[in-house]
């Protein structure tokens, strides 16, 4: 068992949601509630990672960010090292692909708001941030669960551009999903299986564990059918 | 100082709306109008949830819109009840109503809150979540939820629509008991005539974006403007006819090839619209009297305990409805007298 590896990953995962979903909150509030000409592109940007093979995500960050690019030197000069091959581009990179499964479930869930509810509470003298945090936030939740949850699961699993932008250095880059692969490359298949089935027991928990919060807390936001 | 409330908006897009009004405190005005006429969103510009292209809307002298000014709803200290009522399904009765209070200390929001879901008679539901209560009991907490904070304009959006007629019922005699409590300007938009007549001082009937009539309910029901505002209201008998000549205080009135007398004097040759409520109507037993006309039953359905009979007389198109006891055994076809309260006659304006 590559504990390191483990490590890293669920790190990367913490750390996707942590910077992700607070991001993902104010896009999918916008999405949900703004209607403006152009709105459909900015979905379907927000949707391409969901279509695109996470190489060509990996092989864009590598060249956007890598030492020949001007960003790369630019960021290369401010923090002293190189974004890829290092853990920090492999966070922007899971940041990006994660973009459509943080953002699109915050979205349902804000849009499953009634309007005439966000307008009783405009009524009711509260301010958008006070409806936000005391009506919206609660409402939506089972969509910012269900982001959470597929944000980890996914970068759990997250392979292709992991291995494009940060190689497989052990403790900065190489994550369980690339250790499982190179102890089969290895022909090591004990080392992999053990892996393998603590990321399936493991995602199998989570994903149990969020779908009956997520129903916990669907359940109280029922309204009364007339 | 007594509130009023003041309005004189106008928009183009994203439809035409034109409209003036005004309502005192402790009054209560129907918007009555079908749907899509535009009375919802003449509501919603008063709460602040949009605004109008150009136009004044003021309480009491202060200015909630204008070109310069636009007060958003958090300031305008309103108490609006929509239509499916925009409880918080996450929060209790109690919590539902005190979350008007926001600005109190904990215990004066639960203690205000709770005196107004007496007030409404659900006292012992303030535990419950919106999903474990009726419809009525969630309307009422929408009602307790808008004056909980004594607002300064009571808006009610279609309230009772979504209701079975019996907790309908209930909830008018809730805001009747409610109503001369409150001493603010209140607006219920509606669509059901019976509805405004019940419970408004003043109805205001809309149509196609703008205000058609203003008056009492009374004076609506009976003298309906023009032929837009009858048929607004569901009235039945509205005819086109000529003067055909005038004698002494009188007009005489064509209808078909019979004869009206209009007890006012009007121009021989004026062509007019004109109306009569079905309880001018009767059947008669003989014709030749003044006031009576004669026809064939055209068409007749049962309606409980009394018959929709539809008379169509000669000369003219225009089918003449009243309604009857279905004790009297009438047929299809059949020739009927008719006796007209000539002086419940109303002339519309062109």
């Amino acid at each position: 068992m590559d504990w390191i590896a483990l490590g890293l990953s669920l790190k990367l995962g913490l750390m996707t949601i942590i910077v992700l979903v607070p991001l993902a909150l104010l896009a999918a509030r916008w999405l949900a509630y703004r209607q403006f000409t152009g709105k459909p592109v900015i979905e379907a940007l927000l949707a391409v990672p969901l279509v695109l093979p996470p190489t060509v995500v990996g092989y864009y960050l590598l060249v956007g960010l890598g030492s020949q690019s001007w960003l790369g030197q630019w960021l290369m000069q401010w923090t002293g090292h190189l974004l890829v091959f290092h853990f920090s581009g492999l966070l922007i990179a899971s940041i990006i692909v994660n973009i459509p499964f943080a953002v699109q479930p915050i979205q349902r869930g804000f849009e499953s708001i009634p309007q005439e509810v966000r307008d009783a509470a405009a009524c009711c003298g509260m301010s958008p941030l006070r409806t936000l945090l005391t009506v919206e936030l609660p409402l939506a939740w089972p969509g910012i669960v269900t982001a959470m949850v597929l944000t980890f699961a996914h970068t759990l699993g997250e392979f292709g551009v992991v291995l494009m932008v940060g190689g497989s250095l052990p403790g900065e880059t190489k994550t369980i999903a690339i250790s499982i692969y190179d102890r089969v490359q290895a022909l090591d298949f004990e080392a992999a299986g053990s892996m393998s089935l603590m990321l399936l027991l493991f995602s199998v928990i989570v994903l149990a564990l969020a779908n009956s919060l997520s129903k916990r807390f669907g359940r109280r936001g029922n309204y009364h059918e007339i | 100082m007594k509130s009023e409330l003041r309005l004189d908006i106008r928009q183009q897009r994203p439809f035409a709306l034109n409209a003036a009004l005004h309502c005192r405190a402790g009054e209560l005005l129907a918007l009555l109008g079908p749907s899509g006429c535009g009375k919802s969103t003449l509501l919603r510009m008063i709460a602040g949830l949009q605004h109008a292209e150009s136009g004044t809307i003021s309480l009491n002298g202060d200015t909630w819109f204008s070109d310069s000014v636009k007060l958003k709803p958090q300031q305008r200290r309103i108490g609006y009840v929509p239509q499916h009522y925009g409880l918080f399904p996450h929060m209790t009765a109690l919590q539902n109503v005190a979350a008007a209070l926001h600005g109190l200390p904990k215990q004066e929001q639960s203690a205000l809150a709770r005196e107004w879901l007496e007030k409404v008679q659900l006292g012992a539901f303030a535990q419950h979540k919106p999903a474990e209560l009726s419809g009525g009991q969630q309307q009422r907490v929408a009602l307790a939820r808008a004056l909980t904070a004594q607002p300064s304009i009571l808006l009610l959006d279609e309230p009772f629509s979504a209701l079975d007629s019996i907790t309908r019922d209930g909830l008018y005699r809730v805001l009747a008991m409610l109503k001369p409590q409150l001493n603010i300007p209140m607006i219920l938009v509606t669509h059901n005539l019976n509805e405004a007549q019940l419970l408004a001082d003043k109805i205001a009937v809309m149509g196609q974006g703008c205000i058609l009539q203003e008056g009492t309910p009374g004076d609506v029901v009976r003298q309906p403007l023009n032929r837009a505002v009858a048929g607004l209201i569901g009235v039945r008998n509205i005819f086109s006819g000529t003067i055909v000549r005038t004698s002494g205080a009188r007009s005489v009135l064509a209808v078909g090839d019979q004869e009206l007398e209009l007890q006012r004097i009007l121009p021989a040759g004026t062509t007019l619209h004109w109306c009569l409520p079905q309880e001018a109507i009767r059947l008669a037993a003989s014709t030749g009297v003044p006031g009576s006309l004669a026809g064939n039953i055209s068409h007749l359905v049962r309606l409980g305990e009394h018959w929709l009979v539809s008379v169509s007389l000669p000369g003219t198109s225009d089918i003449l409805e009243l309604q009857c006891p279905a004790t009297i055994p009438l047929a299809i076809q059949q020739p009927v007298r008719l006796a007209v309260r000539t002086e419940q006659i109303h002339i519309l304006e062109a």
